[in-house]
């Protein structure tokens, strides 16, 4: 599940990053503020273990064995936001020193696990009020949303992919996701044993963004998957919003490699779209830290 | 003679109710050492998390240097006393051993420059110059205690409480640790179960007993008397 | 475990070695972005990009070959892909993709095996990323092996005692997680006691500074420059 560069599309890749990166920035800038320190080197640690529990395999059936992946269980522990902080840093630790998915696709991974993943399994632990089926439930969402949203990006990037070859995957993904929501189940019910009111019920404050958000995520991931299986359908969506052809087909032609170029010069429309989408990203990060902190010291 | 700890009459009840330590009153004067002695679960390591602040009494007091252990002492004491953890794993937690040792001194809000200089000092102090740009996970057991102590002594506080700092050490190890601490001027509080160690450092010894201290006098006859 | 490869590497001395983080982060995601617009048609410039991506390896002093086979991880995926593109008949987006790909694996490589991650994460500092992440990043680090170590321990005593080796029993090895987990926790306070005791206050302190000399920017110029200028030049 963790994409490595070179599939994705520079459209795809630079919205994931667009989306991801100041998702972060701002995740990171209210960990930072509300957290009492004492989070820093447990938040560390929390990823260090998930790295570690995926070491104990699991038995999956027959001769296979599969190892948690663990947004659902860091969000039910941890709360959302601080969850989705440890599973970047996860996967940014293992872009980087285990080349586990791109450094460039990080957007994209970050998205569809950390965020979109962290807040999908959270909804229904939420709802659910954190009993079995929420923890069951948790596990299965996070990761099938997190696997159809990692789907869908390929698709839209134009990644060769056979019908059967969809349904194949589709399949996969269900098992794998209720081996998810049993491990998150089954590991969650041994710590609350260990160590009773580990997990995280939400307060009745927070509840609404969180439904919110996590209601938003798994439209979301549907949506995207619907647009991918019809890309057709979302270049003719963009022509009626009036949209010009050259986005629409940025928005819709997967590498573009067999249209007719759109831009006089292809290469430099696209190169220049790449490091420009770096550039808006970085901008853009640093616009939401700086008014974050503007409100801060404004609210102090 | 000044006293550099003074417990009076210290109790501490865990979250969980256990009931850690029940009345513990102990002095201990400037530059000398005691062995803390007693069974596992007694309450040596509760006490010593006193002596830092770390855990705070549910009755009675702890004063370090004439100082009472509340918040606004927290950092003047927290410098004094210098707790040598049993893991030192869990110590050093920065990158690099030269870092982890300039972690105190600039928390105590020193200069780059000077923090480093003082690390260096204190690195050279427990022969580990060596290793300054050195991981901590590529260290040995023996290294990482003493980059752990160097830690400690970067702050230059006035008491030295170690938990437990022989276990994972090879004999020779043990014997240089010794040798090390027997140079250091501070004063010095050993939990150990290694009784050639509190021989080698510690006149006097304390014993620990469900969380009381039931006896203290020199080590040769805390150890008869307990059968230890 | 290759990471341990890289940590070896990244302590070299070589020019590349030395630059500013800052300098070698920015210049490995302008070669990024430059693979990842690669089409079919540019199979030259790939082939240019690997011959270029080797002679960095060879300046950087670093063993040529396992570098390359570090980066092949990313291929067997790959190879998944491309035999997905032979069979819906358009071979050369499935061999694109093997290129842009292990092109993209072997700069990360080439990234992290001339930057220490201590430094790594100084650089990303220095380019505004989050410190709170930053920091996470670095807890996470220091603790994956002593963790790592911890599991395969209790993995190792479970097979002793059960006399089986491989899959443990579903339940018995969420067990084990949740007493791994366990440790963790009591390992996380541990920690913080550790910094709490030597004057910690929320503020992790700041101890590596860098300044960027010119010879960074010669630096950035020499890898990024002829990266993007064949990029262009092909189209
Ligand atoms: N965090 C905790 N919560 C609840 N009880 C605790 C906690 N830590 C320690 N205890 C209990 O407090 C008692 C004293 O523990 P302490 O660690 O001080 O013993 P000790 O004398 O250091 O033992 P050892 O020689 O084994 O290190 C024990 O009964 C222990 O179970
Ligand atoms: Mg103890």
């Amino acid at each position: 599940m963790h994409i490595p560069d070179g599939y994705l599309s520079t459209p795809v890749w630079v919205a994931t990053d667009v989306v991801a990166a100041p998702t972060v920035f701002w995740l990171a800038r209210r960990a930072q503020s509300k957290f009492d320190h004492h989070r820093v080197p447990l938040m560390g640690v929390m990823g260090a273990f998930v790295f570690a529990a995926q070491m104990l395999n699991f038995p999956a059936g027959n001769g296979t064995s599969s190892h948690l992946v663990g947004g659902a269980l860091l969000g039910c522990l941890m709360g959302p936001a601080a969850a989705s902080i440890v599973m970047t840093a996860i996967l940014a630790t293992q872009a980087l020193l285990f080349q586990d998915g791109g450094l460039l696709a990080l957007g994209a991974n970050v998205f569809n696990m950390a965020i979109a993943g962290v807040f999908a399994g959270y909804l229904p632990f939420a709802l659910l009020k954190g009993s079995r089926t929420g923890l069951f439930l948790a596990g299965f969402c996070s990761l099938m949303t997190a696997a159809l949203l990692a789907l869908s990006e390929l698709l839209v990037s134009g990644v060769a992919m056979p019908p059967a070859m969809i349904t194949v995957s589709l399949a996969w993904f269900a098992v794998s996701a209720l081996i998810e929501g049993a491990l998150t189940m089954a590991v969650a019910t041994a710590l609350e044993r260990i160590q009773p009111g580990c997990l995280r019920r939400p307060q009745s404050g927070s509840r609404a963004w969180v439904v919110v958000a996590a209601a938003a995520t798994l439209l979301a991931s549907f949506g995207w998957l619907l647009a991918s299986a019809k890309p057709d359908g979302l270049q003719s969506l963009a022509l009626r919003a009036g949209l010009t052809g050259r986005v629409s087909s940025l928005l819709s032609s997967p590498l573009g490699e067999y249209q007719a170029s759109f831009i006089a010069n292809p290469a430099l429309s696209r190169t220049v779209a790449g490091m420009a989408g770096l550039v808006v990203i970085y901008v853009l990060c640093t616009a939401v830290s700086r008014a974050w902190a503007a409100t801060r010291r404004e609210g102090a | 003679m000044s006293l550099i700890v003074e417990v009076r009459d210290l109790h501490y009840v865990f979250e969980d109710g256990t009931e850690a330590l029940r009345g513990v009153d102990f002095t201990l004067r400037a530059g000398a050492t005691v062995a803390l002695l007693g069974p596992n679960g007694s309450g040596k390591t509760t006490f010593a998390l006193h002596l830092n602040g770390l855990l705070r009494p549910s009755r009675g007091t702890v004063t370090i240097d004439d100082m009472e252990v509340t918040d606004q002492h927290l950092r003047a004491i927290r410098r004094k006393v210098g707790l040598v953890f049993q893991d030192s794993d869990n110590q050093l937690f920065m990158p690099t051993a030269l870092e982890d040792v300039a972690f105190a001194p600039l928390a105590a809000g020193l200069t780059p420059d000077e923090a480093a200089a003082k690390a260096i000092e204190a690195l050279r102090l427990v022969g580990m110059e060596q290793k300054s740009g050195k991981a901590p996970w590529h260290l040995s057991s023996g290294e990482k205690k003493r980059v752990a102590i160097a830690g400690i002594l970067a702050s230059d506080p006035k008491l030295l409480v170690l938990d437990e700092p022989t276990t994972f050490l090879d004999p020779p190890g043990q014997r240089s640790l010794a040798a090390l601490l027997s140079t250091l001027p501070q004063a010095k509080i050993l939990i150990t179960h290694d009784m050639p160690f509190a021989r080698a450092l510690a006149t006097e010894a304390v014993f620990f007993q469900s969380g009381r201290i039931v006896a203290r006098g020199p080590v040769d006859e805390i150890v008869e008397r307990f059968e230890w | 475990m290759r990471h341990a490869r890289l940590e070896l590497w990244s302590r070299g001395t070589s020019f590349a070695h030395r630059r500013h983080p800052a300098a070698k982060i920015t210049a490995a995601l302008i070669v990024l972005v430059s693979i990842a617009t690669l089409r079919p048609v540019h199979w030259r410039v790939a082939l240019a990009y690997f011959v270029f991506l080797t002679a960095m390896t060879a300046s950087a002093r670093l063993p040529i070959l396992r570098v390359h086979l570090a980066a092949t991880a990313v291929l067997p995926f790959a190879l998944v892909f491309a035999v997905l593109s032979l069979a819906a008949g358009t071979p050369e987006r499935g061999l694109a993709i093997i290129a842009r790909a292990w092109l993209s694996a072997l700069t990360t490589v080439l990234l992290m095996a001339t930057t220490t991650q201590p430094d790594l994460l100084a650089g990303l500092e220095s380019l505004h990323a989050p410190r709170f992440l930053l920091q996470v990043m670095q807890f996470l680090y220091r603790y994956l092996l002593v963790l790592v170590e911890e599991a395969g321990a209790m993995r190792d005593a479970a097979a002793s005692r059960a006399g089986t080796v491989g899959v443990l029993e579903f339940r018995r090895a969420a067990g084990a997680a949740g007493v791994l987990f366990g440790r963790a926790w009591t390992r996380a306070n541990a920690i913080h006691q550790a910094m709490a005791a030597r004057g910690f206050t929320g503020q992790i302190p700041r101890f590596r500074v860098f300044r960027f000399h010119p010879a960074d920017l010669a630096f950035l110029v020499a890898v990024a420059g002829p990266v993007v200028a064949l990029r262009f030049i092909a189209g």
